[in-house]
């Protein structure tokens, strides 16, 4: 086991190296710098650019300083916001990202493997075409698009909930729910097919013949095997509820990390944009490797592979 | 006909019949159409004997293994008729509440292939103690000792420690040895065996046998053993029922079978099989196919590879000949009109 | 062993039934099923699937009217009418009109136009770039195979989209770019699949079986080799297209598409938020609509395919 969280640990700071690399590499490759003095129009914010990029070091001394940066989880200053840093930025708005983001993960996880398990356990019955209809709609539906449906239907039209903020859980519904149905979505497909495969195993047949209760057989023997192929994908699942809450945030007005990020885009805030990204990517590829070790402990054939052969 | 055959059966052999099947029919439908998968088996299984069904694939026998075991999904499988008498009770008939108290407390099953029987995510010792502790109520630490009991009645070194083990860390041997325990551990009446030994090595085959019949004169089980293959059937069985096209052609006793065998399908699976004693005769595999079971003949299955079928096989079944009292056969050449006929082919 | 199969009474079997039987040559062997091509059969399941076929259908519809329906629309994509701005749906304006009077109609075949194109090009470049580095990674296996999926491995650890709005951040939006951004990215899990199938096909038997009976490499590769890889890679191809369309109006969303006047459904999308409180509900309805229908039909095409093409759940 320590040998694989060890091997895991490496790539992800290998990753997380590339990812800050690459960003580094393609933002001095901008035309023109994004850190001229052209583009800021406030002596202090210069200051603060060239003070914190070293803009007046060679470029391999720059590289060093910015990877220094990132160790110390110091992610640089803001062109627009004078004294405002991408630090105090993430300290104001991740909080509330992280918190959209769990929410809808625990929602997804919860919902999808429920649909999944009932329309696999009553396979090609009315739950199962249910279940399957709206996966595959959950699946083709952007999320910007169901959360303007939502907000048009549910909170404009019918004035049922708030449209936007995330003041309280009342608000919290329309966006969780936008940003969570792709994902049940996906999860219940999966859960359903892995299910489907699982429930003919010859273990399940054994569990059968022991004369176990069908709840036992299901939740102790079926579930925890079919969802291995869950948690495979959890890493590409929470990239993408991560990119979600860029929109969603946009879109219901949430204060953010995501709001902050996509209005760094449209007014070019370079700075904000490459520590941005470089946190979020950091973010993520330390999620993977908790999704990793969870799995090697869901599976223990992983766990244990060094003692293999010894019956 | 039959009733009086099995009336003399029990007299002669003076022992319990634990196990009853009668004239079961199972179908499945599938998306072909209907199945007929068993087409009226009957068979009684007594106390402490190992009752071989031997056929090829797809010829009805684990279907039926499965029937006894409560293990056909409904749908797409249909008991259409028949009975499966255990204790008085008609396990066709039985809900499913039910049918678990008897499942892998009174009858429990051994299956095929002992690297995928066992669930790869939890450990041997959990997969030992819930059969028990779910039918018998009793304690952890209890349920811990008798599987510890267990794995040393089925041969595993260091029980203790191997509890807490998962299945991947086992040989397919070891692995089948626990499958074993775990069918044993309720103490059942009847195991059913399906291929308990085609998954494995030659040499484990052997161990593995060895321990059936150890158990056997412990425990004093009945074990119905489901194979094709006739080496494993000589060793360990002390009757055999040849099953085809859904139907059990032939059934005696294990001498009889082998020795005087009656049937042309039974007579063709010995001569499939090599023999160190028939050392110069060359093996010879029967032509052709089992036949369609969506559509399954009228007459004698076996007719259209049969060598010696008469224009009567294929108007109507066979009835059931008694050979002496264990063996019976389902053959038109047992008809006294098919003696000439025997006479003129010399059938040996 | 009863005889509840024999209907007939001992006494109507007759005496003359018990001679010998002529034997009919191959009775018991003869095969029902005819053998049809690997692409006839699956095809023929394809189309048994309505789901997946009703995808098709649309999809070709979809290219039809993107192609023609601007070319037929007596209104143009980008000028402005500003008399006729935010007008409801109508027989004149079919989608009704923008801020701007332009016809959404119109516009949304034109936006058809841009994410089609988007997601078939992703797809190509996705294929090449995947077939050629995944084919020689699989055939020289080895050390070469280890260094290059290690370098795999790696990227397919990247959070794909921040990458992509990376690039079009330092690039500038634009069709091209997106389409690049998209497949620097991309082509990481095609050459995965393309290994994982040239991997399996050097150990499959049959390659070595035909060989050896001096079958002809053309033949090897039509009869053996294709029908066995190409299915994973067409269902990854047709999946990768939706993925692309999603990450084109994504993009558009956040202010990363093609610029205006140009539209694409993501653009279109993007510039209705605003006016969905006052009402307008067209303006965000068609494209949205087309965006999700668009999505769907590829995505149950690519599941019909994924069953139609896979040779081992064949029955």
């Amino acid at each position: 086991m320590a040998k694989y969280i060890l091997k895991r640990f490496i790539m992800m700071i290998a990753t997380i190296l590339i990812i800050s690399t690459l960003t580094f590499v393609l933002m001095h490759s901008i035309p023109g710098s994004p850190f001229d003095e052209e583009r800021t129009s406030n002596p202090t914010i210069q200051a603060n650019l060239e003070k914190f990029y070293k803009l007046d070091e060679p470029m391999h001394v720059q590289y060093l300083y910015y990877l220094k940066s990132i160790v110390t989880f110091d992610f640089g200053p803001s062109i627009k916001k004078p004294n405002e840093s991408v630090n105090e930025l993430l300290a104001r708005g991740f909080p509330i990202s992280f918190e959209l983001g769990m929410v809808t993960i625990l929602v997804a996880l919860l919902s999808g493997t429920i649909l999944g398990t009932l329309a696999a356990l009553r396979h090609n019955g009315i739950i199962d075409y249910l279940a399957m209809t709206f996966a595959v709609v959950g699946i083709s539906v952007p999320n910007f698009v169901l959360a303007t449906l939502l907000i048009q239907q549910v909170a404009v039209t019918w004035e049922l909930l708030p449209a936007a903020t995330w003041s309280s859980p009342l608000h919290m519904i329309l966006p969780i729910l936008a940003l969570a149905t792709g994902p049940t979505a996906i999860i219940a497909r999966l859960t359903r097919s892995s299910m489907l495969e699982v429930l003919t195993q010859d273990y399940i047949k054994m569990a059968n013949a022991k004369g176990l209760s069908p709840i036992r057989i299901v939740i102790r023997h079926a579930l925890r095997n079919a969802l291995m192929p869950v948690v495979t994908i959890m890493g590409t699942m929470l990239a993408g509820i991560l990119t979600g809450t860029f929109v969603i945030e946009k879109i219901f007005a949430i204060p953010g990390m995501g709001k902050y990020f996509v209005e760094s885009i449209n007014n070019r805030d370079y700075p904000v944009i490459m520590g941005s990204t470089v946190f979020y990517s950091a973010f993520l590829v330390f999620m993977l490797f908790l999704v990793d070790i969870v799995y090697g402990f869901l599976d223990p054939r992983i766990k244990l592979h060094r003692k293999e052969g010894d019956a | 006909m039959v009733n009086e055959r099995k009336k003399k059966e029990k007299k002669m052999m003076s022992s319990e019949k634990v196990l009853q099947v009668n004239n079961l029919k199972i179908s499945f439908r599938t998306y072909g159409g209907e199945v007929e998968a068993v087409r009226g088996v009957d068979f009684d299984l007594y106390k402490g004997e190992t009752l071989a069904i031997v056929g090829e694939s797809g010829c009805g026998k684990s279907v039926t293994s499965n029937a006894i075991m409560g293990l056909i999904p409904q749908p797409p499988g249909i008991i259409k008729n028949g009975s499966i008498l255990f204790k008085e009770k008609d396990l066709t008939k039985l809900s499913k509440t039910q049918l678990r108290k008897i499942q892998g407390v009174d009858i429990s099953m051994i299956f095929q292939d002992p690297m995928t029987a066992l669930n790869p995510t939890l450990t041997i010792g959990e997969q030992l103690t819930e059969g028990l502790r779910t039918h018998k109520k009793i304690g952890k630490k209890e349920a811990k000792e008798k599987a510890i009991d267990m794995l040393k009645l089925v041969g595993i070194p260091n029980p203790e420690e191997r509890l807490k083990q998962f299945p991947h860390q086992f040989s397919g041997g070891m692995r089948q040895r626990i499958v074993i325990a775990i069918a044993l551990i309720c103490e059942p009446q009847v195991l059913i065996a399906d291929e308990p030994t085609t998954a494995l090595d030659v040499t484990i085959q052997a161990q593995i046998l060895e321990l059936f019949e150890e158990i056997q004169l412990k425990k004093g089980i009945s074990i119905i053993l489901i194979t094709h293959d006739l080496g494993v059937v000589a060793k360990i069985a002390d009757r055999i029922a040849v099953m085809y096209a859904g139907k059990i052609v032939e059934i005696g006793d294990k001498r009889e079978i082998f020795y005087t065998p009656e049937h042309p399908y039974t007579k063709g699976l010995l001569n499939s099989v090599p023999r160190l004693d028939l050392m110069e005769e060359e093996l010879q595999p029967i032509d052709g196919t089992p036949p369609d079971l969506f559509s399954p003949p009228k007459g004698c299955p076996f007719t259209a590879r049969c060598d010696y079928a008469m224009e009567v096989c294929d108007y109507a079944y066979p009835f059931s000949t008694k050979i002496s009292e264990t063996h019976e056969v389902d053959c038109w050449l047992q008809d006294e009109r098919a003696n000439v006929l025997q006479a003129q082919n010399k059938i040996g | 062993m009863t005889n509840t199969q024999n209907l007939v009474s001992p006494q109507a079997i007759k005496d003359e039934w018990f001679r010998p039987k002529q034997k009919e040559q191959g009775r018991a062997e003869s095969v029902v099923r005819p053998s049809l091509s690997y692409w006839k059969d699956a095809w023929r399941r394809l189309r048994k699937n309505k789901l997946a076929m009703g995808g098709l259908v649309f999809l070709v519809l979809l290219m039809l009217f993107a192609i023609f329906g601007p070319i037929f629309s007596p209104y143009s994509v980008t000028a402005t009418d500003y008399p006729s701005q935010n007008q409801a749906p109508s027989a004149t304006h079919w989608f009704g009109t923008d801020e701007a009077g332009r016809d959404v109609f119109t516009r949304t075949w034109y936006g058809a136009r841009i994410s089609l194109f988007v997601g078939i090009m992703a797809a190509l470049i996705d294929f090449f770039i995947g077939i050629i580095y995944g084919g020689v990674s699989g055939y020289k296996g080895g050390r070469t195979d280890t260094v290059m999926m290690r370098v795999v491995e790696v990227l397919y650890g990247l959070p794909h989209l921040l990458v992509v709005i990376l690039l079009m951040v330092v690039m500038g939006a634009s069709l091209t770019t997106i389409i690049v951004a998209l497949t620097v990215t991309g082509w990481v899990g095609m050459a995965r699949i393309v290994r994982g199938q040239v991997l399996q096909i050097k150990t499959y038997e049959f390659v070595t079986a035909s060989k050896s009976f001096g079958a002809k490499t053309s033949r090897i590769i039509r009869k053996n080799l294709l029908p066995n890889t190409m299915g994973p890679i067409i269902v990854q191809m047709t999946l990768t297209v939706p993925s692309a369309i999603f990450a084109e109006a994504f993009l558009s969303f956040l202010g990363l598409g093609v610029a205006a006047p140009f539209a694409s459904w993501g653009v279109m999308a993007n510039d209705a938020l605003p006016v969905i409180l006052s009402g307008h509900w067209w303006r965000l309805f068609f494209p949205a609509l087309f965006i999700s229908l668009t999505m769907f039909a590829f995505n149950v095409l690519g599941d019909g395919l994924q069953d139609a093409l896979d040779p081992k759940l064949r029955r």
